[in-house]
């Protein structure tokens, strides 16, 4: 009977702590994952000053602000206890992604608008730092010893979860209003941003039902919590060493193996392999569900064998497969290996039509669509696009609308390369392919990530434990993890010269292979495998 | 296990400086290669980088430090090791 009743007591502290962990997530990905039509409604088109701050709003809050939430939460959390601040961090987060999506366009309201988001988007990081070693920290204190793997792997499974709740809400607002209504200043993109609010009221009155830590509750009592953390937990040479194993063993390879397998292997197939919008978000989701039950699957496992080989094996399996699976990438999606239809009905050329700049009426852009399909039922579609300068004697009341108003005397100038836009449809033996491939990575990460919570819970102390697992973590995820997108395509632009002008695509791969192999040494060498049983201490 | 420890530490303690190097001179290449409508943007996420990694390469060296101090020969089994 008592035991039904730990088990149920467990379950709501599991249930609470992730459901908020899982709204966090999803908070901090639409804004990700809206990113483009973010700076288009918030920064004026032109560069300068305001791609400063698009950049500093969408690249850098995010990996930047992340530790130093780790620093003021964390301290907050060893001082006045672990429900009350993570209470405060989802308030925080859930107010300010709620407030992105009230402030007006640039178009309304000017610098004010990206200055505005700015400062959201830097509390939402602080939130979130202070966020997930909160959550962490209070299940594995409430777990039972010997579970610990277990029941810490389910608040691992809210980031994955929170990816795809953030997915599944935008695909689902953007193919119910279309493109268009979506990405208009008020339109759909907003309404992720809305629902938050609702998330976020639920889950902070389920919070609010729950009761501290029983080991900070003992802690309190006994007047032994601490009286500075930042100082115990980096001050103190034997606490500030393991903070750098932490670090330096394990979560910088986790971080890497985590956004490799999430973030870059979505961009990637966006963008380098150029699958349509629509279906590179779909075999996401999909590889998303079926790898998630491998968090709870690896925390089991780490509570019967320990956390460290299961941690860095899935960190040996990503170094030894990634290049494999991104050479498969570009493989599954070229034309090489198809055979293309020849029939009218088929191919599809479209008539050459004729845009205006907005901006500049001497610009105009020749736009025609062609449609490659393929005997597999793959259908690629190119979009191709020459921009004509038009000579100073172009009558600018001489309204150009089709091509034979556009007469040869006209054009000054023509771009030399046409630019050309690739989307593609794959058919459905590419399209699972490239799902098992997402799945291969995405179980790395669940093998890399299901144990850490655990892991670090037990490397550090009751009354220092929410400061000092939260900086690694942050760092490791937030720098080495969230860095993976942009540090992989800076690589690849290294690759590119004039013999190569498109580089040599699997050269950022180099990153999260690097850091991970780093990783795996020192967590081979330095880490012990052994299962802390007692964290009361 | 413990000599490899610690000759790995010598390694940390080299490696942590050499990515500093690195970067610094990346990233004054890049400044320098950098058209002038993008100087500034690439300006500043050369800054980012190197203001993230400086303070971890000094943290991975301080690693090295410790390994090589065969500070991590026994890692602590209870809390009152670390207190």
């Amino acid at each position: 009977m008592s035991q039904t009743k730990s088990q149920n007591s467990i379950a709501f502290v599991i249930g609470a702590s992730s459901v908020g962990t899982l709204i966090e997530w999803y908070d901090f990905y639409i804004f990700g994952m809206l990113a483009t039509i973010i700076s288009k409604q918030f920064f004026p088109a032109d560069a300068g000053t305001a791609a400063l701050l698009s950049t500093l709003a969408i690249f850098a809050a995010g990996f930047i602000v992340r530790p130093f939430g780790a620093l003021v939460f964390g301290r907050l959390g060893d001082l006045i206890g672990r429900k009350h601040t993570f209470l405060l961090t989802l308030v925080i987060m859930g107010g300010s992604t709620f407030a992105i999506g009230l402030v007006p366009g640039y178009a309304t309201i000017g610098w004010a608008a990206p200055i505005l988001v700015l400062i959201l988007r830097l509390l939402q990081g602080l939130a979130l730092g202070g966020e997930y070693g909160g959550a962490a920290t209070y299940v594995a204190e409430h777990a039972p010893a010997g579970q610990r793997g277990f029941w810490t792997s389910w608040i691992q499974t809210t980031a994955t979860l929170g990816l795809f709740l953030a997915l599944g809400v935008i695909i689902f607002i953007r193919s119910e209003q279309g493109v268009e209504k979506f990405s208009a200043e008020w339109g759909g993109w907003r309404y992720p941003f809305w629902i938050s609010l609702l998330l976020v009221g639920v889950s902070v009155l389920i919070r609010m039902r729950m009761s501290e830590s029983p080991m900070f509750s003992k802690l309190k009592t006994e007047g032994k919590i601490s009286t500075n953390p930042l100082k115990e937990s980096f001050g103190h040479k034997a606490n500030f060493k393991m903070v750098l194993l932490a670090l330096f063993g394990a979560v910088m390879g986790q971080g890497v193996v985590w956004y490799t397998g999430q973030f870059y292997a979505q961009s990637f197939i966006e963008t380098v392999c150029k699958v349509e919008f629509i279906q590179s978000r779909d075999l996401m989701l999909w590889a998303i569900l079926m790898a998630t039950p491998g968090f709870v699957l690896f925390g089991w496992l780490s509570d019967k064998v320990g956390r460290k080989w299961i941690m860095l094996l899935g960190m040996l399996l990503a170094i030894l497969t990634y290049r494999p699976i991104y050479k498969q990438f570009l493989v599954i999606t070229s034309a090489n290996n198809r055979i293309e239809k020849i029939d009218l009905a088929s191919t599809k050329i479209s008539e050459k039509t004729v845009v205006v700049d907005k901006k500049d009426n001497t610009k105009i852009y020749v736009v025609q669509h062609f449609d490659t399909a393929y005997t597999d039922g793959a259908v690629f579609k190119y979009t191709k696009t020459d921009t004509l300068h038009l000579s100073a004697t172009y009558d600018p009341t001489i309204k150009i609308d089709s091509l034979s108003a556009l007469s040869t005397t006209l054009i000054l100038t023509q771009s030399a390369k046409p630019n050309v836009v690739i989307e593609k449809t794959m058919d459905k033996s590419s399209y699972w392919s490239l799902i098992w491939l997402v799945f291969v990575q995405i179980l790395y990460v669940t093998m890399v990530y299901g144990p850490i919570a655990a892991f670090l819970v037990e490397m550090f102390p009751t009354k220092i434990r929410y400061t000092s697992m939260s900086l690694p973590y942050h760092i490791g995820n937030g720098v080495f993890g969230g860095l993976v997108p942009f540090l992989g395509t800076l690589i690849v632009e290294f690759t590119k010269n004039e013999a190569h002008p498109n580089g040599d695509p699997l050269a950022g791969l180099w990153y999260p292979i690097g850091v991970a192999s780093i990783c795996l040494v020192i967590g081979v060498v330095y880490l012990t495998n052994k299962i802390d049983k007692n964290v009361m201490d | 296990m413990n000599s490899i420890k610690k000759l790995l530490g010598y390694v940390w303690m080299l490696l942590a400086p050499a990515i500093i190097c690195f970067l610094v001179y990346e990233a004054l290449e890049k400044m320098g290669a950098a058209s002038a409508a993008q100087k500034a943007n690439v300006t500043l996420q050369w800054m980012i980088i190197l203001l993230i990694f400086t303070p971890i390469c000094i943290g991975f060296f301080i690693f090295g430090k410790y390994a090589s101090a065969n500070e991590y020969d026994h890692l602590p089994e209870s809390s009152s090791e670390i207190e």
